[in-house]
């Protein structure tokens, strides 16, 4: 049993805070997935959990144990380092043993899980290697083998895929998620790429300026985002958003279309839609194209209403040249509205 | 064409220096050791290997280093590993420790000998508290170990702080991160340090080592204050016989020895500190 609690956990560095009361819990065996921009403070998230860096205020529960106050030897985690970390003294082989050494396993046991995991992160060939003699995808791929062969009870991983190729990626992708799958590890995986969040979590959190803004299932992050930020960030191309002005209770006004609302008493609000979430047809936003660009199944148009940028991912048999006018239609049941002021779904 | 020489047209004063001012006089002193007026001749070294004194000098000289430079390794790593963690202030510590550094090894030996001698502080001490009536005479040859207790004493004291100087700044040397990553995967403050620090610090060991090990094989100041002749030592023995006895040859024959066990203990601190081109940081 290994769950992850976290406390109001906050931190600053000097005046800057990093961190601002971060509450989340990891059920056991989750797989839960931080997905944030660069410097929103996911990285100083995972070192708190590991006991690298200490709260400013907060606590950290895991497996029903309180260990903010413990080194992270006593913590039953194992990481992957955003940095590697990979020892140079050492050859692979020894680096992925280092855990199991400390733990003073017998010789046959480290033989076996070096072997296994090496191969599962195709080094199998380079455990007489040193790190000087790796390259960036090939060491962070150690780093990777050297967490899984301590079969902890958390496993913390920090970019652990950022620096191989599309092809590898998303071989490498699969297998972590098998592996851990079939471990009893929870796991929290930091990642900027979100299609990889979308593919491997059970649950992701999404982190911006040091706050979590949202914490749901993959599909629902997408569909219901939480707040603007979530929208903006998640999808390619994200979410478009058109001013709306109210005209009646429960009735909007939106870059010239009259639309059925929430009945919020704001005077304005935003209207967001997915650009796969709009269809050609009568009575539409009336659309400019500006740049078309083929994708094989769909194309991306990016098109103007009301003077500002707006994408429609559209069937590629459509023929559409710039210059042209189209009348985009939002499906109904996927339009979201936010609130200007607070930034949140209404 | 032109940046490939720069390199070496700039290091060459230097070398021309070196080799005016240190490798001919070597070479000369290299012919002194082994030439009589009709040649080549292994007189001067059997002249001094028959000697009563040589081989008390030579293993006083080697047990010295024995004792001296294992406990100043141990302490300049504890040193150096207390201060590395040091957050603020740490400059300051340095510069402390480093004073000794500035003392002449002679300095520090009279500085010694006012504390051991008859009329010295220890005594004085010791008779201020009322332990003894009467002054001891430590540093008298019957009490030869005393003699060798205090160079040891003088020595860790005196030199102790370069090690730490060069083991600190080899300590700067390694990221934090391997440390991080040693922790997370179970690893004790010791081990850490075994595990860790020793062989990531091996190129400072070597320096430090080195330097040490020929420096303590050449002691000479520090003995001479504190025993006069009472403890003989293969330097001291260099000195009495190119000044005393007036035997510039044998003094020769006993520098040789001295660069002898110097290089080979260097040989044996490069193999065993040796750091596989692959594997450095
Ligand atoms: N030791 C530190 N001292 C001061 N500021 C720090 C320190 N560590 C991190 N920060 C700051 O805290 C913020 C969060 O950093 P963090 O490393 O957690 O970001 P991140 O989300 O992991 O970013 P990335 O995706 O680029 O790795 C950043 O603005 C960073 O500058
Ligand atoms: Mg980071």
């Amino acid at each position: 049993m290994a769950e992850i609690i976290i406390k109001q956990v906050a931190k600053s560095f000097g005046t800057f805070q990093a961190l601002h009361s971060i509450d989340m819990t990891i059920r056991d065996r989750e797989f839960m997935v931080l997905l944030g921009a660069s410097g929103c403070g996911k990285t100083t998230l995972l070192r708190i959990i590991a006991g690298l860096e200490t709260p400013s205020q907060g606590e950290v529960w895991i497996g029903g144990r309180r260990v903010d106050h413990l080194p992270p030897r006593e913590r039953g985690i194992a990481m992957v380092f955003q940095n590697y970390a990979v020892f140079p003294h050492l050859t692979v082989f020894e680096n992925i043993a280092f855990g199991l050494r400390m733990k003073k396993l017998p010789q046959q046991e480290i033989d076996k899980r070096v072997n296994r995991t090496a191969e599962l992160m195709h080094i199998e060939q380079l455990l007489k290697r040193y790190s000087g003699q790796l390259s960036g995808g090939q060491r962070q791929r150690v780093a990777v083998a050297r967490a899984l062969a301590m079969e902890p009870d958390v496993i913390l991983m920090d970019e652990p895929l950022s620096n191989l190729d599309a092809l590898l990626r998303l071989e490498m992708r699969a297998e972590l998620k098998g592996v851990l799958a079939e471990s009893k590890s929870t796991a929290i995986y930091v990642t900027h790429d979100q299609v990889e969040a979308m593919s491997l979590a059970d649950r992701i959190s999404v982190m911006n300026g040091g706050k979590i803004v949202q914490n749901a299932s993959p599909v629902e992050i997408y569909r219901d985002p939480a707040a603007r930020f979530v929208g903006s960030f998640i999808g390619n191309p994200p979410m478009n958003f058109i001013k709306a002005n109210r005209q009646d209770i429960g009735r909007w006004r939106v870059a010239g279309l009259d639309l059925y609302g929430p009945s919020h008493g704001a005077s304005s609000l935003e209207f967001a839609i997915r650009p796969e979430d709009l269809t050609i047809g009568e009575g539409g936003f009336i659309a400019t194209a500006r740049v078309v660009e083929p994708l094989g199944a769909h194309t991306l148009v990016t098109c103007e209403v009301d003077g500002k940028p707006f994408r429609a991912v559209l069937d590629s048999d459509l023929k559409v040249a710039p210059g042209d006018v189209l009348t985009l239609i939002p499906k109904p049941d996927r339009i979201r509205w936010f609130d200007p002021e607070t930034l949140l779904a209404v | 064409m032109q940046s490939r020489f720069l390199p070496y047209m700039l290091l060459a004063p230097a070398t021309l220096f070196l080799a005016v001012f240190f490798v001919y006089p070597f070479v000369q002193i290299g012919i002194l050791a082994f030439s009589s007026g009709d040649g080549f001749t292994m007189g001067h070294i059997q002249t001094m290997a028959s000697h009563w004194k040589f081989g008390t000098a030579l293993w006083n000289t080697v047990l010295l280093t024995a004792i001296i430079v294992p406990i100043q390794l141990a302490l300049a790593l504890s040193m150096a590993s207390i201060v590395t963690k040091l957050k603020t202030g740490r400059s300051t510590i340095l510069f402390v420790f480093a004073i000794p550094l500035g003392l002449s090894d002679l300095a520090a030996g009279i500085i010694w000998l006012a504390i051991f001698e008859q009329s010295g502080f220890l005594n004085s001490m010791l008779a201020g508290l009322g332990v003894i009536e009467q002054p001891i005479l430590f540093l008298g040859y019957q009490n030869m170990w005393v003699i060798f207790a205090a160079v040891v004493l003088a020595e860790i004291w005196r030199a102790t702080a370069i090690m730490m100087v060069i083991l600190v700044s080899g300590m700067g040397l390694i990221p934090k991160e391997y440390y991080e990553a040693a922790e997370v995967f179970g690893a004790s403050p010791w081990k850490r340090f075994t595990k860790v620090t020793l062989p990531l610090l091996r190129p400072s060991l070597q320096t430090a080592l080195i330097l040490r090990t020929i420096a303590a094989f050449e002691v000479f100041a520090v003995v001479v204050a504190l025993g006069g002749t009472t403890l003989p030592v293969l330097m001291g023995e260099t000195y009495q016989w190119q000044f005393t006895m007036r035997d510039r040859n044998v003094a020769a024959a006993y520098a040789m020895v001295i660069l002898g066990i110097s290089i080979a203990a260097t040989l044996v601190f490069l193999r065993l500190l040796r750091v596989p081109k692959e594997a450095r940081l």
